[in-house]
């Protein structure tokens, strides 16, 4: 799409004005964006054209409509977080991946909708209602970037920016049945990402097949000295390796997860296509322990919310945002934080406020660092056997709206799968295989070790060629 | 080593987080709060004295930025997002206690 | 001023946290210009705002600073980590201040001060400033205030904390430890030290004990003093009032006090909430600092002259010890530059001590005026040294030389000294020896005792004019011409 607009055969209006047809007949009944940036995206999208025109060249993303997760602060434009705390802010900055798509020529379409401050795995937790999976509208996307995947699988945009906390693109990306990507944790610069758990969050692309994913993950990655946990070195190219197929590559399907209680019958044997697939195609497919994956849920469940609740004391009503007023500075703090965010958000700040209080340090938050540890070297020992490791993305497709939100837990369990890879700073990508007994979508997960994304995508490619019902579009 | 969380250490962390609780959601968070936590005493369960934390996946270190002043913000543009100004300054009710 | 009858028997045990905003352009974490004074709100950004997604980087020359304030205090450099200090404050743009903890830059110290007294250093570690809150209503005072403004200027700014260990003994104490601490950090480079800017705060922690004991009684903090004066008021203060309670056998809570300048008292900050609980965790946002030994030694010996090497050299020069109050006064005012001027023109350098620490200190003091230079200086004390001024007239021409500059001959001219030209002496000299034959003899002889004898005559005939050390040269003198 981007050549095209390049060389000029086709223009980036015209473009725009497809998506926003599309956006048009189907977003009511999705609900995938809390703002459509209709006039932002018609004026970008003329001056992409007159730049072309006059023999300019705008970037590899010249003209693509990109929607950005309304966690990614955009100067100007209303960024919310899906939350009432935040309902109106207008950030006077711009995320670091916003100003560097923005130079490759990309079109902001719209923010998308998403769990309020990225906590959830289902997208009901946001201020301002659900998004709908596009596949079937009575089903959740996912979450917590449940309305980027959205976007992307109603055609609204063919790229979208999410962030994986605990699973929160790829999760979303196999209940709609596209593709979903986390980076190496540092590998694309946090700076602009409005914070959820800051030694876990990472932005990624989603995207209607593997190659776009890629292209979407080159243009944003790379050191940033906005960012001081962002990597030094070169980024690896997520696209070197595509069209190489699997041939010798050796994967792992990690026995802990693929056997997990939880995972559905049907999204088993999806996996099980998968490692046919793979072998079919070349690679040396085994099963592999990688014992303290066992233990990441509750290791996650202590230590995000713990850095969600220290990330989420600024929003107090003194400075931006929502103010329930006060007699005193601390009737008000109260009085805006009990009214400004949702019951999920303030369970999570409640449980890490008190996993971090004295006498629980160690206990929880303490206990928890060290399982993250636990769970690095278990990965390290796998990687010296494998290029790259196989598990299920979700343990089910896509649940009714409001099967889970009465139990937190229950919620949780969606992300038994993904987290490992947060905990241990290590890609992964979730590619669309095939579906669900109830025809909705499957997707298979891919992890690598840290800086594998090359090697990642390669594999995700095959998969996608390989997939039952002919993967993305 | 896990203790039940009781209703009067929900009630103490959300007043550390500035958060009011109705009796109703205080009683709904704690049940809420005590099943996430035995979910995690398997966790809290394993022996695993010697293994060192890891606070960050990558060990990096000394990253820096030089001493150089670069243009901040506008100060208009600051304040225009503020939900009380005066006298240029961030306008806030009274507070009782002085800084810790 | 606390009565020394309640503290008979008691001793006051007294430690000092000390914060120091640095000298960098930019403040810790973020390019905004480091800067006091500036109009309200106009040196921010998204990160010392605590924006949404706003994250810090840290200021290399901040940890430079750092580490140079570390090795003054000679302290253990080490790789140290950032935690967040979580609490809500209206001065915090995040709800919570990043700090060190458990694994600070520096440790283990000590400061010398000019008695010879070390006082430890325990730690001194690197965390950002807070913005300023003014309360508006109700005099300024925050009990009384009806609603506050906030400014984010210094919010971000560095800061050094350093924390004594509770060595010191009496309000003086604490006084001179503020004191030499300033002028370690002034030489360093790394502050400029003024307190009314308040670049420079302390808080103290007071406790008492029964003389003799060797546990530590319960400490109070007490916070909001502007001055040195203040400081030692407070903790006379409040030492006085611990010890009156515990000898009535109250208790005393462990609490922060505010220093009231007002009514010279401290009063308890009863605040609403309870105990903090900082629930400090690593900082995810920044990544470990290691300086490593490259750093630190090149930081060590680039570090300039500090305060007691400088009393050393003083000390050394005028032959007396390092802890006299003569070298004290002498660093503690800058002056030591006179006493190098003094020693290469071959002064007597003990006299320039002694007229540094009393003549000039006293003049710097009454009038606070400074045009002495070193080259007048030097030449005075030459003059008094080879009698053409007696002591008494060259400490009346020092002083005013202090006062309004000038030339030394000029002003004892102007005040009517005439060193009594040496010619006019040997006059007197031959009058005296005529005068007193018989004594003459037996002192040509060698009979020093009556040395005392002629210099009375001399000294009366002159009407106290003479100078007496040229008068017993010119005598001595005499003598071995007399006996070639």
């Amino acid at each position: 799409m981007a050549a095209d607009v390049r060389q000029g055969r086709r223009t980036a209006s015209a473009v725009l004005e497809e998506h926003l047809r599309r956006i048009a007949e189907r977003e009511a009944d999705v609900h995938a964006f809390n703002l459509v940036m209709e006039d932002q995206a018609r004026s970008r999208a003329a001056e992409i054209d007159r730049m072309v025109a006059a023999g300019d060249d705008p970037g590899p993303l010249a003209g693509v409509p990109v929607a950005l997760k309304d966690l990614l602060c955009t100067r100007g434009v209303p960024t919310t977080c899906s939350s009432k705390i935040l309902a109106g802010w207008v950030p006077p900055y711009d995320a670091t991946v916003v100003s560097r798509l923005a130079a490759a020529g990309a079109v902001f379409i719209g923010k998308t909708n998403m769990d309020e401050f990225a906590m959830g795995s289902s997208t009901e937790h946001s201020a301002f209602g659900p998004t709908r999976n596009p596949r079937c509208l009575g089903r959740v996307p996912g979450g917590s970037s449940g309305g980027s995947a959205a976007a992307v699988a109603a055609g609204f945009a063919p790229l979208a920016l999410g962030s994986d906390t605990g699973g929160s693109i790829r999760q979303p990306a196999a209940l709609c049945g596209v593709v979903g990507a986390k980076p190496t944790y540092g590998v694309v610069s946090r700076y602009g990402l409005v914070a959820f758990a800051s030694s876990l969050d990472q932005i990624g692309p989603f995207a209607a097949n593997v190659a776009d994913a890629a292209l979407l993950l080159d243009t944003i990655s790379g050191h940033d000295p906005l960012d001081s946990t962002s990597l030094p070195a070169s980024p690896p190219l997520a696209s070197a390796n595509l069209g190489r197929g699997a041939d010798g590559l050796r994967v792992g399907v990690i026995a802990e997860l693929a056997g997990a209680e939880g995972i559905a019958h049907d999204v088993a044997s999806r996996l099980g296509e998968a490692v046919d697939a793979l072998a079919a195609a070349g690679a040396k497919v085994e099963e592999i322990s990688v014992p303290a994956v066992r233990y990441g849920l509750s290791a996650y469940y202590m230590i995000a919310p713990a850095e969600a609740s220290s990330n989420l004391a600024r929003y107090d009503g003194v400075r931006y945002g929502l103010r329930v007023p006060g007699a005193d500075i601390t009737e008000m703090y109260m009085a805006t934080r009990s009214a400004g965010f949702g019951p999920e958000v303030k369970r999570r700040i409640m449980l890490g406020t008190y996993a971090l209080s004295a006498g629980y340090y160690d206990a929880y938050y303490g206990k928890a660092q060290k399982v993250r540890t636990l769970i690095i070297r278990d990965f390290e020992e796998a990687y010296r056997s494998f290029d790259v490791l196989l598990s299920p993305t979700a343990p089910t497709t896509a649940f009714e709206l409001g099967a889970k939100t009465s139990d937190p837990l229950t919620m949780y369990l969606n992300d038994v799968c993904t987290i490992p890879s947060n905990l241990a700073g290590h890609p992964a990508i979730s590619v669309p295989f095939g579906t669900g007994d109830d025809g909705l979508p499957v997707g298979v997960q891919v992890l690598a070790p840290a800086l594998g994304e090359t090697v990642m995508f390669q594999v995700a490619e095959v998969l996608e060629a390989a997939a039952p019902t002919g993967g993305g579009q | 080593m896990t203790q039940p969380i009781s209703n009067s250490d929900v009630a103490h962390v959300a007043r550390l987080a500035r958060m009011a609780l109705s009796e109703e959601e205080l009683g709904r968070y704690t049940t809420q709060l005590a099943a996430v936590l035995e979910h995690a005493a398997d966790m809290a369960a394993l022996d695993i004295e010697g293994v060192p934390p890891t606070a960050h996946p990558f060990p990096l270190a000394n990253v820096f930025r030089e001493d150089v002043p670069r243009p901040c913000l506008d100060r208009d543009e600051v304040l225009s997002q503020a939900p009380d100004v005066e006298d240029d300054r961030f306008r806030i009710p009274r507070i009782l206690g002085e800084a810790p | 001023m606390a009565g020394t009858s309640v503290m008979t028997g008691w001793e006051i045990v007294i430690g000092l946290e000390v914060h120091c905003e640095l000298r960098t352009e930019t403040k810790l974490f973020c390019s905004c210009r480091n800067a006091f004074g500036d109009e309200p709100n106009t040196n921010v950004c998204p990160v010392c705002l605590g924006l949404p997604g706003s994250l810090p980087v840290l200021n290399r020359q901040a940890v430079e600073y750092a580490i140079r304030i570390g090795t003054a205090l000679h302290c253990t450099v080490q790789p140290s980590l950032f935690h967040r200090k979580n609490y809500f404050y209206p001065d915090m743009p995040k709800d919570y201040q990043i700090s060190q903890y458990d694994v600070p830059i520096n440790i283990d110290g000590w400061l010398e001060l000019p008695s010879g007294k070390r006082i430890g250093v325990i730690r001194a570690h690197m965390e950002e400033d807070t913005g300023k809150t003014t309360h508006v209503g109700g005099g300024g005072r925050i009990h009384e205030a009806s609603h506050s403004l906030v400014d984010y200027n210094r919010a971000g700014v560095p800061l050094v904390e350093i924390v004594s260990a509770p060595d010191m003994r009496s309000a003086e104490e604490a006084r001179d430890y503020v004191e030499e601490l300033r002028a370690v950090l002034i030489a360093t480079g790394a502050s400029d030290g003024k307190m009314e800017e308040g670049s420079l705060r302390v808080d103290c922690n007071v406790s008492v004990r029964r003389e003799g004991s060797t546990e530590l009684g319960t400490r109070c903090e007490i916070k909001n003093m502007n001055s040195l004066r203040s400081l030692a008021h407070a903790v006379d203060y409040e030492a006085a009032r611990q010890a009156e309670l515990l000898a009535s056998g109250g208790v005393v809570a462990q609490e922060t006090r505010h220093w009231d300048e007002a009514d010279g008292s401290t009063h308890s900050m009863r605040s609403k909430e309870e105990a903090f609980d900082y629930r400090y965790f690593p900082e995810p946002d920044l990544v470990a600092l290691d300086p490593g030994p490259e750093w630190v030694e090149s930081v060590k010996s680039a570090l300039g002259v500090l305060p007691a090497e400088r009393r050393a050299r003083v000390a050394e020069a005028a032959g007396v010890p390092v802890s006299s109050e003569a070298v004290a006064t002498v660093v503690r005012l800058q002056l030591d530059g006179f006493m190098t001027a003094a020693v290469s023109a071959k002064a007597d350098a003990g006299l320039a001590l002694r007229r540094l620490a009393n003549e000039v200190a006293g003049e710097l003091a009454d009038s606070g005026r400074r045009d002495l230079d070193p080259d007048g200086f030097v030449r005075l004390l030459l003059m008094e040294q080879q009698g053409e001024l007696t002591s008494a007239q060259a400490r009346t021409v020092l002083r005013a030389l202090v006062a309004e500059g000038g030339e030394p001959s000029a002003i004892a001219a102007k005040l009517g000294f005439q060193a009594l030209a040496s010619g006019a002496l040997d006059a007197v000299m031959d009058e005296v020896i005529a005068a007193n034959p018989r004594e003459w003899e037996r002192y040509g002889a060698g009979d020093d005792r009556l040395t005392g004898f002629f210099i009375g005559k001399i000294k009366a005939a002159t009407g106290g004019n003479a100078d007496l050390r040229a008068a017993t040269d010119l005598l001595r003198q005499r003598r071995s011409t007399a006996a070639s």
